[in-house]
């Protein structure tokens, strides 16, 4: 490590660093805006300058810019020594120049870096007497704010959205002083990623749409650390809370899972805990079919009725809660009345990739590892729509070659601009085999759309190229024209020669040949690939706890059919349906029947959903920002979420509704389950592979320097008048028993465990850059450690998972379409797709046709479409897409008002009229 | 030597003492001089707050401005101290002499807006925050706060 001396302090530096970064991590101030460690260094803004001395002799100096300049041992620089100090009071005097003064009214105030910087440089007074410039500001969509006045032209925003996240919509515009960062023309930013403006702005330029249209200050938010439910990857979060309301969402970093990056539906997604529909009490189902509220003791009672020893009871759980709720469930019930509520087809999908997670021989990286992959196959995901932060981590993987090429030229990776010109438009190679275009395709180097059996048979091809003792792939080359063969070589020879090749698929395809293909393909290239080659495989999971209730399955649970088999006997007189829209997992036709067999449905959930509304009695359970969860992500981390706020009235958490219905019920066992710390130890000790969930988080009697850990900050402002509107006598501050943390502003936020960061802020840095002060350096992990742990070894040397049977060549029938499930980001997840801003983006149930097919059908796209399936008719809106496998049609999956479609069967399709809108709310 | 001077206790509530204009009393809200709203919910004065007897949530209005949905002060909590008048940054809260203020039950120190408003602009008759502050709202267009130039043309290149 070198040594460099600062103001004559010795100091010893990560060797490659820049000064800026050195400093940071040093726990120097060094002010800055434009280098951002995730995107390097610019230079752009003049704000990091410090003066470097030749020698110890030396007393003149000259100025350097701290973010460019790399540490050399016994390099020797000044913060304050000669004019650096006055330097920078006046680089942020000139950047203030054009400042609209509107603080009091901008969405940053309170965490903007640029009020601190200027405040740190200790400019005060305006010199300049010359008018300010001024911007128009443009419509970006219902995600982000513009108001281009407050630009200080640091070029993160551009370095992000177009470098970083690949976004070809965002620009600088005009010259000098005129400098413009928006659109060509008004319209919603096109890249997934847009939201994470706000948090790379340093100032309001880019600011969060609908929290700045019902405002609250940083320090006013209450907030916990949680994990988001949007997709399966469990990215960390901080949701925000004030006055009962979810007001935003912002990145919590982690080092090995989402960085300092969240994708929109992740960020946007969240205010369904809003949503005023969500019922407040217990609700009885009268005869008349309405509601009658009730309070949760007396439902507690009803229950104990319905579930009294010797009535048939049944439970199904769900992938979008937590591991405990869905273990007390079928503790309650009983393993062999328990189902865990996937659909069939989707359980055994998700079975097959634990099964390959647990016993596989190929390591399954974390998603911060995906970036180092130099080689990338994409076997039948879409991963954009449905594990949309994991593409902006393949996004960094293709700049390998760049990267490469720089070590080769001795540039450090933080010189951002020097890296890029180098490489020019040259990319490491990623190669995508999907069922249609996605965004991803622009940096890929192939791209080929097939129908889900081809894309298996083509992985297979691909493996035995590698490798060609993989059994049952003989021939398999042969099945394709010459072209495709020439791709398939290029791939696996492009593969074979990676030092850290990646296979990614999932379960997008629904296809388990493709899963089982793209296993193959990933051991073939460790037996076989590069020597020492570190190979991949990833995989993409449908919802937040797809893979922890999975990996709870044994033997005797049983499966959403057979829950349907059971009732049609007449052999479930109660069923508990825990957070479950069943209606989202099997035909309606079959949920109908199984709901009217059964004589008492209970149903607890958050939000509203067809399956709840059918209840006899339905219990209003807490979202992930009101209750503590552990939830596994698809690379196998277990990781906890915890309440930010308490649920009104009388929503309550799953687990704890099940608990207290346990106790009610005198079930053996469950007079131990007070806690939620005791529950998650129990679900550990039932099941061998959930073991470490108890080292996800510190438990709740963990202490920060004997302290518990604030939720709130420290000008956490207005308790005393907050509730007085109710009452003047101000109540006690909840007590949380549960966790670590508190509901107050007393308590130590700092050097704690980094699964309980609540917020970051440090003195001086208001903004979320503070976060440097809760890392190991500039730019690393957190001091306090890595959240979350993986339950699944990264490399468990077992042996391969036994083959599947062979796909076959697709062959469409004629007149028969296949069906292709086709996701978007904003609607197909459930839980998000109750929030108003993506709701806003989110289109209507669509069906994608080949131009010929279309033509054949006389039909062009906006015009109605009809899909019988299941005796019901699902009306689609057309779209054409020319890059639709032939014979088949893509559907879209799970978008509101969309009926529920099995995967990979072929249809009939019929002209329908369209209704207006068909976009209803499935509430 | 005391009994010499005149005594300065008066006979309150009968005789009435005179309190300078910038006597530390109770708040109001102020209105700006066009008798728009002056408060933007800035949230500053509840941050200022020692005893945090100040809440309020934001929203924005469709002609652009910010405002406060609700502005609550607990004056069974507010120890007149001003701090809220000098962190405003509109000068909507001003601190005025009435202190009188006694209650039977406490709830009724609960104020709401629409007991703090008042219907002029209070010490300070000329001040608009968005005269000042570049943020377009209806009516006041880019380029025309104080200091302004008019919008840029993004597509020349004239230097």
């Amino acid at each position: 490590m070198p040594t460099i001396y600062i103001d004559d302090e010795a100091y010893q530096v990560p060797e490659g660093d820049n000064v800026l970064q050195a400093c940071l991590s040093a726990g120097i101030d060094l002010p800055y805006f434009c280098w951002h460690p995730e995107m390097g260094s610019v230079g752009a803004c003049r704000q990091c300058a410090l003066v470097q001395y030749r020698d110890a002799e030396d007393t003149r100096g000259r100025i350097v810019m701290g973010c460019m300049t790399p540490v050399a041992d016994g390099a020797r620089f000044s913060m304050s020594g000669g004019s650096a100090g006055e330097f920078r009071e006046n680089v942020i005097e000139s950047l203030m120049l054009n400042h609209p003064h509107d603080c009091p009214v901008c969405g940053e105030g309170g965490e903007c870096h640029l009020q601190d910087m200027t405040v740190m440089v200790g400019h005060r007074n305006r010199r300049y007497r010359g008018k300010k410039n001024t911007h128009r500001n443009q419509d970006l969509g219902p995600l982000i704010n513009h108001e281009m006045n407050r630009c200080i032209t640091c070029y993160r925003c551009t370095r992000f959205y177009n470098d970083y996240a690949g976004g070809k919509d965002l620009s600088a515009q005009a010259s000098h002083d005129h400098t413009y960062f928006g659109r060509q023309e008004d319209g919603t930013l096109e890249s997934e990623f847009a939201g994470n403006l706000v948090e790379v702005c340093p100032t309001g330029v880019f600011t969060d749409k609908p929290l700045v249209n019902e405002y609250t200050r940083k320090w006013d938010m209450q907030s916990a650390p949680s994990v988001c439910v949007g997709c399966a990857l469990g990215c960390n979060t901080l949701p925000g809370e004030r006055y009962g309301k979810l007001k935003r969402i912002h990145n919590r970093f982690n080092d090995e899972v989402n960085g300092y990056f969240l994708c929109d539906r992740g960020r946007y997604g969240g205010s369904f805990v809003n949503d005023e529909q969500r019922a407040l009490f217990p609700g009885l189902r009268q005869s008349n079919s309405t509601y009658n509220a009730i309070e949760s003791i007396k439902a507690i009672q009803t229950l104990v009725d319905w579930c009294v020893p010797g009535n048939k009871l049944a439970a199904i759980g769900s992938p979008r809660t937590s591991l405990e709720s869905n273990y007390l469930l079928q503790r309650l019930v009983g393993e062999e009345n328990f189902s865990n509520g996937i659909a069939v087809h989707e359980a055994a999908l998700i079975e097959q990739i634990s099964g390959i997670l647990q016993n596989g021989s190929v390591a399954t990286p974390s998603m911060r590892k995906t970036e180092s992959a130099d080689v990338v196959l994409v076997l039948g995901e879409d991963v954009t729509n449905t594990a949309p932060r994991l593409a902006l981590a393949l996004r960094q993987s293709v700049r390998n070659l760049a990267k490469e090429m720089a070590s080769d030229m001795k540039i450090p990776l933080w010189q951002d601009e020097a890296v890029r010109v180098l490489a020019q438009d040259q990319l490491s190679p990623m190669y995508i085999v999907a069922m249609s275009d996605t965004p991803l395709d622009d940096i890929a180097a192939q791209t080929l759309t097939l129908c889900p059996n081809d894309i298996a048979r083509m992985g297979l091809a691909i493996a035995a190229q590698i490798d060609s003792s993989v059994p049952g792939t003989e021939g398999m080359l042969e099945g394709f024209d010459t072209e495709t063969q020439k791709l398939i070589t290029q791939i696996s020879d492009s593969l074979k020669g990676a030092k850290s090749p990646l296979v990614v698929s999932g379960t997008g395809s629904q296809n388990a040949a493709v899963i089982e293909a793209a296993s193959l393909i990933a051991s073939a290239l460790q037996t076989n690939g590069a020597d020492g080659n570190d190979s991949m495989l990833s995989y993409c999971l449908p919802e937040a706890n797809s893979l922890g209730v999975t990996l709870m399955r044994n033997e005797a649970q049983i499966s959403l059919d057979d829950i349907c088999q059971r009732a049609a006997e007449g052999n479930i007189e109660t069923l508990i349906v825990a957070e479950n829209d069943l209606y989202r997992r099997a035909a309606k036709e079959q949920i109908d029947t199984l709901l009217s067999k059964v004589k008492n449905l209970v149903v607890l959930d958050a939000i509203g959903t067809p399956t709840l509304s059918q209840s006899a009695l339905a219990l209003p359970a807490a979202t992930f920002a009101e209750t503590e969860g552990t939830l596994v992500s698809s690379e196998g981390r277990a990781q906890r979420h915890y309440p930010a706020f308490l649920p009104a009235e009388q929503r309550d958490s799953t687990w704890h509704w099940i608990t207290q219905l346990g106790q009610a019920l005198a079930l053996p066992g469950f007079d131990e389950l007070d806690h939620f710390d005791q529950i998650t130890a129990a679900c550990a000790a039932e099941f061998p592979a959930l073991q470490q969930i108890c080292e996800a988080s510190p438990l709740a009697d963990f202490r920060n320097k004997g302290l518990k850990i604030p939720r709130q900050t420290h000008r956490y402002s207005g308790r005393t008048a907050m509730r007085a509107d109710i009452s003047v006598h101000e109540p006690k501050q909840p007590q949380d028993d549960d966790t670590p943390l508190s509901f107050s502003m007393e308590g130590s936020n700092g050097s704690q465990p980094g699964a309980l960061l609540p917020f970051v802020w440090s003195p001086g840095w208001n903004s979320n850059q503070s976060l440097h002060k809760f890392q190991s350096e500039a730019g690393g992990a957190l001091a306090g450690g890595t959240a979350g742990v993986r339950v699944l070894d990264p490399a468990n040397t077992g042996s391969t998972s036994k083959k599947t049977n062979l796909p076959v060549e697709s062959k469409a029938k004629k007149d028969q379409w296949q069906l292709l499930p086709l996701y978007r980001i904003f609607g197909s997840e459930e839980l998000s797709a109750h929030s108003p801003a993506i709701q806003e983006l989110t289109k209507k149930p669509f069906i994608q046709l080949t131009p010929e097919d279309a033509t054949k059908l006389k039909l062009s796209a906006g015009d109605g479409l009809t899909v019988n399936i299941a005796n019901q008719d699902c009306v689609l809106e057309v779209q054409v897409n020319t890059t639709i496998p032939r014979g088949c049609a893509g559907y879209s999956v799970g978008l509101p008002g969309a009926c529920w479609l099995p995967p990979a069967t072929s249809v009939n399709l019929g002209k329908a009229e369209i209704r207006a809108n068909s976009r209803g709310d499935d509430v | 030597m005391h009994t010499f001077t005149r005594a300065e206790t008066v006979e309150y509530p009968e005789q009435q003492p005179y309190l300078a204009p910038r006597y530390r009393g109770r708040i109001v809200l102020t209105q700006d001089p066009d008798g728009d709203e002056r408060c933007v919910a800035c949230n500053l004065c509840a941050a200022a707050c020692p005893p945090d007897c100040i809440a309020l949530q934001q929203g924005t209005r469709d002609d652009g401005r910010w405002y406060p949905e609700f502005f609550r002060i607990n004056f069974s909590r507010c120890i007149m101290c001003g701090l809220c008048e000098e962190a405003c940054p509109t000068n909507a809260i001003q601190l005025i002499p009435d202190f009188e203020m006694c209650e039977y039950d406490r709830q009724n120190m609960v104020y709401e807006k629409e007991h703090l408003m008042i219907d002029g602009p209070g010490k300070y008759h000329d001040y608009n925050f968005y005269r000042v502050a570049g943020m377009q709202i209806e009516g006041k267009d880019k380029g025309e706060a104080l200091n302004e130039n008019p919008p840029v043309d993004t597509k020349s290149l004239l230097p």
